[in-house]
């Protein structure tokens, strides 16, 4: 830790030796450390210490009544065995393709449609972001009463003609899932969006400019311009959509509670039965690490690069 | 020769502008179709809605729905139960935020980075592994299935991605203002209170907005720390509503109506600082 001396402190400010980082005071007063401490303390209390807590019971068993039982891996072992996880394993692999690779391409999509200025583009991106602001439960229930055998998809569809495709949505082992991710993505979409907007923003005119000079098509410039430009918020929506992928909870909670059948259960909707319904919180603690363990990669590739803009 | 090709431009420049509203406008009456839905749904009457099913044309209008969900379906509690928890949780998180967010990045703190990383990489665990051991540490402390607890979880779960977009916000703001503060006798409090904090105004109302919609929307964690139905925020509430009015639509859309209004109005109200507030924390 450097010290702040006298001479430093009346000398017009040198400058510092390494860019950004040697800057503001050279001592840290007390007040400062106290205004970083009791932060942290607030998070260790609700999140590291219960973090630590989550691994340990995963190598337990426990009622939540009784002592709990150290059983090592005995609950992973388990898994193996387990028909429901290996279910919620397979549809949380889907949910991250289906919902995570439709929501980067539509929220693309509508970001390019709507990234020039022009009248009325305003109410165009609101329309999109609104369900942004929605609650997950809120949207499920719209879309339970459009899922309805009298509801609005299958008015619909009988209206065009095509009854066949009527469908007790959300009752069907087939379709539950599927149907479960379209509210997920009617919502995810605008938000997906915004940040895709801004990346484009940021590209400058003159390398568009410079391409329709060479002769480069609309198909060309966004091949050889826009993707490439957009490589920063590609990783970004790309972390975003699989931690909240892993997240994904209140949607399915709100419509189908992972059924019928376990069909539409995901690891997160399993998790949480697992450990408060049939209150196995060890086993439970275990489903949790398996979240944990898929996301890490995204954790520590998001610290990473945030690592590096911290410099 | 020269007026002929004119006007040709301008007719394709003109078909292109009604391809890209019908285009768009398709697309945001597809997003907006849901909405209308469950506001329409909310006004009919339930004998409507069992006569002609909800995909029905509405033949009916009532607001009696509104005071249904809002008084028999606990509504209003449930609504001022979420106020009680999202505001202090907004207010205390960003307070804290900003004054180690202040900390990292006006003060040579040892070790600053790690510790922010730290407090980023907290916010980003999967909430699932600290469900069961957060609900044991409530009932430990004593404040299992109370608002507080409530409040005390959103707040450490939250504050670390705060600290991390103020950081890179406060960063930004040049180190002579805080010098010539320095030189003047001003401490660390009047610097952070006078300057830091009040430059930091378009950050904080952004992320303000933002995390009112987040914790406002929250039904992971209160479900978690929270047993007694008159404790629980709207999200809990909502799903409650259903198993108590089943298949009466109109009373359950309008509790959704009920639900999704303060944050649309947030939106509505702070549309740019909430767009502001999504850029902030993803694209830098």
């Amino acid at each position: 830790m450097a010290v702040l001396t006298a001479s430093e402190r009346t000398s017009p400010a040198p400058s510092p030796p390494r860019g950004r980082w040697a800057r503001g005071a050279r001592r840290t007063p007390p007040l400062v450390l106290a205004f970083l401490l009791v932060p942290l303390l607030a998070e260790s209390l609700w999140v590291f210490w219960p973090a630590f807590q989550g691994f340990y019971l995963a190598l337990n068993k426990w009622d939540g009544v009784s002592a709990p039982e150290f059983v090592g891996l005995g609950n992973f072992a388990e898994m193996a065995h387990d028909e429901v996880f290996r279910t919620a394993a397979v549809d949380t692999v889907l949910w991250l393709v289906v919902f995570g690779g439709l929501s980067a391409l539509l929220g693309l999509g509508a970001a390019l449609l709507l990234q020039q200025e022009r009248r009325g583009v305003g109410f165009y991106r609101a329309a999109l972001f609104l369900p942004v602001v929605f609650s997950l439960v809120a949207t499920a229930l719209v879309w339970q009463a459009i899922y309805q055998p009298d509801g609005v998809l299958n008015r619909l569809l009988e209206s065009v003609g095509l009854d066949s495709l009527r469908h007790a949505w959300l009752a069907d082992q087939d379709t539950a899932l599927y149907a479960v991710i379209v509210p997920a993505l009617w919502r995810q979409v605008g938000y997906v969006m915004v940040l895709y907007l801004a990346g484009l923003k940021g590209i400058d005119p003159a390398l568009y400019e410079a391409a329709k000079v060479d002769g480069a098509g609309r198909w060309q410039r966004f091949r050889h311009v826009t993707l490439p430009q957009l490589r920063s918020v590609n990783a970004v929506v790309l972390s975003v959509i699989i931690i909240d992928s892993l997240r994904s909870f209140d949607v399915v909670w709100s419509l189908t509670r992972g059924g019928p059948y376990h069909s539409s259960e995901l690891l997160s909707t399993y998790m949480y039965s697992t450990a408060f319904q049939s209150l196995r919180l060890g086993y439970g603690s275990a489903l949790a690490v398996v979240i944990f363990v898929l996301a890490f990669g995204v954790i520590a590739s998001y610290l990473v690069r945030a690592f590096r803009e911290a410099d | 020769m020269t007026a002929l090709r004119s006007s040709a431009a301008l007719r394709r420049r003109r078909a292109a502008t009604a391809g890209f509203h019908l285009g768009a406008g398709a697309l945001a009456v597809l997003w907006l179709l849901p909405i209308a839905l469950v506001v329409v749904t909310s006004l009919r009457t339930f004998d409507d809605i069992s006569a002609h099913g909800l995909g029905s044309w509405p033949r009916s209008f009532t607001l009696g729905n509104f005071p249904k969900a809002w008084s028999d379906g606990g509504q209003q509690r449930a609504l001022i139960n979420s106020l009680i928890v999202t505001v202090p949780c907004v207010l205390v998180t960003l307070a804290l935020a900003a004054m180690a967010a202040f900390a990292l990045s006006r003060y040579e703190v040892p070790f600053r980075r790690s510790l922010l990383l730290l407090m980023l990489g907290g916010n980003l665990l999967p909430p699932q592994i600290l469900l069961i051991p957060v609900s044991k540490l409530s009932e430990l402390m004593g404040v299992y299935d109370t608002l507080p607890a409530l409040i005390g979880v959103q707040i450490g779960f939250g504050v670390g991605f705060y600290v991390f977009v103020l950081y890179g916000f406060m960063r930004a703001i040049p180190v002579e203002i805080q010098q010539a503060a320095v030189v003047d006798g001003a401490g660390p409090w009047q610097i952070f209170w006078r300057i830091i904090l009040p430059l930091s105004r378009p950050a904080l109302a952004a992320l303000s907005a933002l995390s009112f919609t987040w914790i406002f929307n929250d039904l992971l964690w209160a479900i978690t720390v929270l047993r007694s139905d008159t404790k629980m925020p709207i999200t809990a509430a909502l799903i409650g509503l259903q198993g108590q009015f089943v298949s009466m639509w109109n009373v359950i859309a309008a509790g959704s109506v009920i639900a999704a209004a303060p944050t649309v109005a947030v939106f509505l109200r702070f549309q740019r600082h909430f767009v502001a507030g999504l850029n902030l924390g993803a694209v830098k």
